[in-house]
């Protein structure tokens, strides 16, 4: 991966980024992508309010607040998402490995930035051809066989289909379901996988699994999560991004976050005071 | 009191004997016209009625050869005009247009569906045959494919667009292009609908008489190529059924059998198809 060392002083965690604390971490981190000053407009409202934020390489970033808060929304921004909707306008630079996501072709950056959906979507085809499909149409040379194992030992789910990778994909299980989806969207290497909500159709065993998962696939690729599920975040994540009706109130690492708030709105979400 | 029980009851039982006796009328037509057809016709359909051409007046005997294979092609070339145009206008309206261009379009669609198709036959008239100064094969399945192409278009967008957001999006977000999604995900996934739309449109313009009276005309003999008048069944049954010969009437049932049957065949193995349910049924 090719992503550029940031300055500490380079990373904004508005309105409360000009702590010391927050800071220090992420001197030894590389940063995978970095979104400044976004607004998101939908029509003519507005959804998303001068974001900032740095996504580090290889960590786990989870996006939390209350529905409608704006963290599908700007997990959508991220790989231009957002461009299959009508109206959507978006104003501010997402940059990937220091270069911005709008200069170049959307769907080679989909290739590099992976999306997992909140309702398993798998393919009304076999299970090896969903994990193919991404391959295939991108052209891999990789051989396409030795590319679907790798994929489905990723997201922990070879064993338990390698016996039947031609059966239907909607005869697994949801939870399965969605690993499955997970490993179609590692089968194209992304450099970050996008997770929305990825755990809010499964029951607490599922969950449970894709939580383990994410950690394992930290190793492979930087993970940026939306849950509403704040022990989900706690559980999973490195950091903890906090929004409200569309604005970054808190961005810090997640055990300083979910232990000391410096924004008493964080404090009032994380302890169930609204939400 | 009771007066009015008694009424009530006996106008609950005449409405539901009434309400019965024309659902099976409604059924019942299917099954007498077949049983009629088969009746009259049965007798004429024989191998030489499928390898024969048509022996003069006063003969017995002979067949329909011609008349076969002259809707055969005319429904060869009405699919080839009418199905692409259908499918990939439908690919567009579900897939890309705007609300309204879409509007306009199926509601454009909708009212060429209603045009009478005697009308679509001097259409294809004054396009085809005027220019080409004869009547033709070609101008026949002109007139057949434009008819077609509201219907595939109509249906076939209905069954794009119940394919499911999530796997347009699951497939764009893998770095598929718009059209790449649409030809290895969507298509796909509708493909059984579409195949439906397609036979059902089939059937449909392969019983019509009206726009080949005077586009494709009639022929007695072999049609060669595409640029001479042709037989087709529809046609042969209206011409024999008026005229006074008796052997002429018993092979215009049997023409009509024949016909009756192909689309009754096309009918059940759309609804087969259909049936079977489409890949999606559990998402």
């Amino acid at each position: 991966m090719h992503a550029s060392v940031r300055p500490a002083v380079s990373l904004n965690i508005p309105p409360t980024g000009s702590n010391a604390e927050t800071r220090e971490p992420a001197t030894a981190l590389t940063m995978s992508m970095c979104v400044s000053k976004v607004n998101f407009f939908y029509g003519s409202k507005q959804t998303l309010f001068d974001i900032n934020l740095e996504i580090a390489a290889n960590k786990v970033t989870a996006l939390i607040g209350p529905s409608g808060c704006g963290k599908s929304t700007l997990l959508r921004t991220l790989n231009r998402m957002y461009e299959t909707l009508r109206d959507a306008r978006l104003e501010g630079e997402i940059l990937l490995d220091g270069k911005s996501i709008f200069n170049q072709d959307v769907t080679s950056l989909r290739r590099r930035v992976g999306m997992v959906f909140q309702r398993p979507n798998p393919f009304p085809k076999s299970i090896f051809d969903n994990v193919a499909y991404g391959p295939r149409i991108n052209g891999s040379k990789v051989p396409i066989a030795d590319c679907v194992e790798k994929s489905l030992r990723r997201a922990a789910l070879w064993d338990e289909v390698k016996d039947h990778l031609h059966k239907s994909a909607y005869e697994l299980s949801g939870g399965q379901q969605q690993r499955l989806c997970i490993a179609r969207a590692l089968a194209v290497d992304p450099e970050v996988l996008l997770l929305d909500e990825p755990c809010s159709a499964l029951d607490p065993i599922s969950t449970a699994k894709i939580e383990e998962l994410l950690v394992q696939l930290k190793e492979f690729c930087t993970i940026v999560t939306v849950t509403h599920n704040m022990q989900q975040a706690a559980r999973v994540s490195d950091f903890t991004a906090f929004l409200l009706i569309g604005q970054l109130i808190e961005f810090s690492p997640t055990a300083q976050l979910f232990t000391t708030p410096k924004d008493p709105r964080t404090e009032a979400y994380i302890t169930g005071r609204f939400g | 009191m009771s007066l009015g029980l008694g009424w009530r009851k006996f106008v609950s039982g005449f409405m539901l004997t009434m309400t019965g006796i024309c659902a099976v009328v409604a059924v019942s037509a299917l099954f007498l016209i077949l049983g009629y057809l088969v009746f009259h016709g049965g007798a004429s359909v024989n191998w030489n009625f499928f390898t024969k051409l048509p022996v003069p007046v006063g003969e017995t005997g002979g067949g329909m050869a011609n008349a076969i294979v002259g809707s055969g092609k005319l429904l060869l070339l009405a699919t080839l005009i009418g199905v692409p145009i259908g499918f990939l206008g439908a690919i567009y309206l579900a897939e890309f247009s705007g609300t309204t261009t879409a509007f306009i379009v199926r509601y454009a669609a909708d009212l060429l569906n209603g045009v009478p198709s005697i009308v679509i036959g001097i259409f294809a008239y004054s396009l085809v045959v005027l220019p080409f100064k004869h009547f033709s094969t070609l101008a026949g399945g002109c007139a057949l494919g434009v008819m077609m192409i509201p219907i595939t278009l109509r249906s076939t967008e209905e069954f794009l667009r119940s394919v499911p957001n999530a796997l347009r999006e699951g497939a764009m977000a893998l770095g598929a292009s718009k059209w790449k999604a649409i030809a290895t995900v969507i298509v796909p996934c509708a493909y059984r609908g579409i195949l439906t739309a397609i036979l059902l449109a089939f059937a449909r313009v392969a019983g019509e008489t009206a726009p080949l009276l005077f586009t494709a005309l009639g022929n007695s003999f072999w049609s060669p190529g595409w640029n001479q008048p042709t037989a087709s069944l529809p046609v042969v049954i209206y011409n024999y059924a008026i005229s006074p010969y008796e052997d002429w009437h018993r092979q215009a049932w049997a023409a009509g059998l024949v016909l009756l049957s192909l689309i009754l065949v096309i009918n059940i193995v759309a609804r087969g198809v259909l049936a079977r349910g489409t890949p999606l049924s559990r998402s």
